[in-house]
């Protein structure tokens, strides 16, 4: 008879072909292609950005035209924000959630095929606008009137609304997904105190998509209607306000911000304790202050408002709103440096990136703060400062906590460890640079410089930062490229990870690395927060990792839990592979390059064949008639 | 079910937190599925959007001295059409529960009954649309007015879709009796349709006379 590795592994790896290539659902699949795909948008949008520092290196350059800066800034803004800053996050998740809950694949593998389909080809959708000159170039939050068919003829901004909206549909789909998996395919024991705190970050995050992504879809569609078809939602001459964009656009934005550093804190949330050689200090404490976050994240947007003339009451509320921010997160903050504080600190790289976020967040955080102050954010609207807040928060609290992460999980998802000496260098390159570059944006904002303007005149004093700023972020981005150096050389040349490379507490490293395609031999029972740990923090041997049951029938399947106390309830059968998520979100980009073009017979057939794709991949397989 | 006794023997010894493995069952059905939450989300997400788009109508409405602008509409079809969907929740849930007590003879008439009231409800909007004295394109308020009965007439279709495919299972492969959770997603999705149109039609017809 078969071992039982060897039998999970005829019913979970299928045989490689084209097709099941575009078919797969293995959530570990999914999450490396998110990350890749992230990451390639990375790239574009710092490449746009390199450009964009070339044109403001001196006063009076005429590199670009502003036409095409206007087109580069928007792309770059677009390509970080949306098709970066999130999808690389909902990578790791993707990846890690069944790893960490014990599980052998998200709650709905196949809706997680499609939420990547729809990431990549809204992307791809976006990028031909690009391509083919007609690139989105009213900013990423597109205020309107600027932004009606009267101020912006072209095609340029029906590529930005219908991409956004594409977008949605992968948003929201993962989220659901990322809510499920988390409350419903817990390994025995792993009740809601003994979840990873990786996963409160997330689910917090996909808890504020559900609600905060309609109101960015409906006002995309509201500007695409007015565009397209003549209504008038942002147009005050026909009745329809302009102040209504700012508004449905910020209860979406800034919840979107938090979307996009939540689960990236989490991440840090994992990579300190395992560091500092200790559990987490304050675990609840974490848990209300990424979850409070969230919640007044939805009570704030006005403040990115306050030069639109709103009420004295409603500036107060807002601005008070969002000061109290500052509470929660100073939570986390003090959770990591008790805990480093109590702890023995072990300095590799993933946890010089971490501290290097805890300082950049901290100045990020106080940027924040003061601007929620509205004098003050009369005063420094629409300059550098602005510029100069949200790269320190989306650099600071996105992208380094993303490095860190890399170089703490990457070991588990290639089997190899990356260059140590090389990472250091990586590190204070990236965080030197970054600081070089972005630090003085705050002065060329007090100075008076507004944001996106194509040049500036000479003898304005804006000179001398601008130089410096374009050398810190050429600096920054030889720093990101060490990332990549590091990455394909760990590949090749990097030494074997093992299991637990870093001896750390959670249960992905249980595991094999890369893990095995059904993640787990075993189904594991969790009796503790630090399964792996528990003998060292003398609590004896709480929970079962190398015995219990394997599922290995003839289908796959994995295990249902209760929803707060993860006590096992079912056996869950899961689906194959399938081609209709491919399928499907195929049919979408043909419809919405129909809807841009105005081409209505392909954006019906891209339609009709979005429905009977769906009929497809609903239609029960015979498999699940016996079920 | 016999497959599925079968699959169990091979490691019927198994055992999950000290209960032998057959004691549980493949899948759960009812609330506690992960179908169901699914659709769960699925609807909370819908009615989030439903929210944003009654967020603007009031919002562009308390920015004008005249709301609505045309005056108050006219709302003899919409009360139809409100008696039309409310009611057609009565045959979705007698269906739904038809289909849980194991009586599968029901289960396509009252399916078949929702979708004839679905149809009325889309000819009857379509028909009120036909008659108002704007377009799309008059102004704010016939924009506002399109675009969330719009969302609405496109929601109720989404709803008959499914209920198609609930009749096309049912008829073609007649499982729908063993698979009663389909059921339970589409029941919820449609009373939810409903639910959205009470509130549109407190917005639309009902707030402009008060």
């Amino acid at each position: 008879m078969a071992t039982v590795a060897e039998r999970l592994a005829t019913v979970w790896e299928p045989p490689r072909s084209v097709y099941s290539t575009l078919a797969s659902v293995d959530h570990k699949v999914i999450g490396k292609r998110y990350l890749a795909t992230a990451f390639v948008f990375l790239i574009a949008g710092g490449l746009e950005a390199a450009v964009i520092r070339a044109q403001l290196t001196h006063s009076n350059e005429h590199l670009l035209s502003p036409e095409a800066y206007n087109q580069l800034f928007t792309m770059h803004g677009l390509t970080m924000i949306f098709w970066y800053a999130f999808p690389i996050l909902s990578g790791f998740s993707n990846y890690f959630f069944p790893l960490m809950i014990g599980s052998r694949d998200m709650a709905y593998p196949r809706m997680n095929a499609f939420s990547y389909w729809c990431f990549l080809f809204s992307g791809v959708f976006l990028y031909t606008g690009y391509a083919v000159g007609l690139g989105p170039d009213r900013g990423w939050f597109a205020y309107a009137p600027l932004t009606e068919r009267l101020y912006a003829p072209g095609i340029n901004m029906d590529f930005y609304t219908l991409a956004l909206i594409f977008l949605t549909i992968s948003g929201t789909v993962g989220s659901i997904n990322f809510i499920v998996t988390a409350f419903k395919l817990r390994a025995p024991g792993m009740s809601l105190g003994r979840l990873p705190l990786f996963m409160y970050g997330t689910l917090t995050a996909s808890f504020s998509i559900i609600f905060a992504l309609p109101s960015l879809s409906v006002a995309c569609v509201f500007l695409y209607l007015d565009r397209k078809f003549g209504t008038h939602f942002f147009d005050p001459v026909g009745g329809g306000s302009a102040i209504l964009w700012q508004h449905l656009f910020w209860i979406f934005g800034h919840p979107w911000v938090y979307i996009v550093v939540l689960p990236a804190l989490s991440f840090v949330s994992m990579i300190v304790p395992t560091f500092a050689r200790r559990p987490i200090v304050g675990y609840t404490w974490n848990v209300l202050g990424v979850v409070m976050t969230g919640v007044i994240g939805f009570g704030v947007w006005a403040h990115h408002m306050f030069a639109t003339g709103l009420s004295p009451m409603a500036m107060s509320f807002f601005s008070a709103g969002s000061m109290t921010v500052v509470i929660p997160s100073a939570i986390s903050i003090f959770v990591w440096l008790a805990t480093i504080w109590q702890g023995r600190v072990v300095l590799t790289t993933s946890m010089l990136f971490a501290l290097g976020f805890i300082f950049l967040f901290v100045i990020g955080g106080v940027s924040g703060v003061v601007t929620a102050a509205t004098p003050f954010d009369w005063t420094i609207t629409d300059t550098y400062f602005v510029v100069a807040h949200i790269h320190y928060v989306l650099v600071g609290i996105n992208l380094f906590p993303v490095i860190a992460a890399f170089y703490y999980w990457l070991p588990k998802m290639t089997g190899r460890m990356l260059s140590e000496r090389l990472g250091k260098w990586n590190f204070w390159v990236m965080f030197l640079s970054f600081n070089l570059g972005f630090f003085p944006m705050h002065i060329s904002g007090l100075l008076g410089m507004p944001r996106r303007i194509f040049t500036y005149p000479a003898g304005v004093g804006w000179d001398t930062v601008n130089l410096i700023t374009s050398i810190g972020s050429y600096i920054f981005a030889i720093g990101v490229l060490l990332f990549v150096i590091n990455f394909f050389w760990s590949l090749f040349n990097g030494p074997p990870a093992g299991d637990n490379p870093w001896d750390a507490s959670s249960l992905e490293w249980a595991t094999s690395s890369p893990p095995p395609p059904y993640n787990f031999e075993v189904i594991p029972t969790i009796g503790s927060r630090d399964p792996l740990w528990e003998e060292r923090l003398g609590m004896g041997r709480r929970s079962s990792l190398r015995r219990g049951p394997t599922l290995a029938g003839s289908g796959k399947e994995t295990l249902q839990t209760s929803t707060l106390d993860g006590e096992p309830v079912a056996i869950l059968r899961m689906p194959e592979d399938s081609i209709w998520p491919f399928i499907v979100s195929l049919a979408l980009l043909a419809a919405f390059y129909g809807l841009v073009t105005s081409v209505w017979g392909l954006a019906l057939a891209g339609g009709v064949l979005t429905l009977v794709g769906v009929h497809g991949w609903l239609w029960p397989s015979r498999t699940a008639v016996e079920a | 079910m016999a497959a599925v006794s079968a699959e169990h023997a091979s490691r019927s010894s198994e055992r999950i937190s000290g209960i032998p493995i057959d004691e549980f069952p493949l899948g759960v059905g009812g609330t506690a599925s992960t179908a169901w939450w699914g659709m769960a989300f699925f609807i909370i997400t819908e009615a989030t959007l439903f929210a944003y788009l009654f967020f603007s109508y009031y919002y562009v409405g308390s920015r004008h001295s005249q709301w609505p602008p045309h005056g108050v509409p006219e709302m003899r079809l919409a009360v139809v059409n409100t008696i039309i969907l409310v009611l057609s929740s009565v045959p979705m849930w007698l269906a739904d529960r038809a289909v849980r007590r194991g009586r599968p003879a029901l289960f396509a008439p009252l399916l078949g009954a929702v979708l004839l009231m679905g149809v009325a409800f889309l000819i009857i909007e379509a028909t009120e649309w036909s008659r108002q004295s704007f377009t799309p394109a008059t102004n704010a308020y016939s924009s506002l007015f399109y675009t969330i009965t719009g969302f609405h007439f496109a929601h109720v279709t989404l709803g008959l879709l499914m209920i198609v495919e609930l009749l096309c299972r049912a008829l073609v492969k007649r499982i729908e009796v063993r698979r009663p959770l389909a059921v339970r997603n589409v029941a919820a999705y449609w009373h939810f349709v409903g639910v959205v149109w009470v509130v549109l039609f407190l917005t639309i017809y009902i707030s402009p006379r008060v």
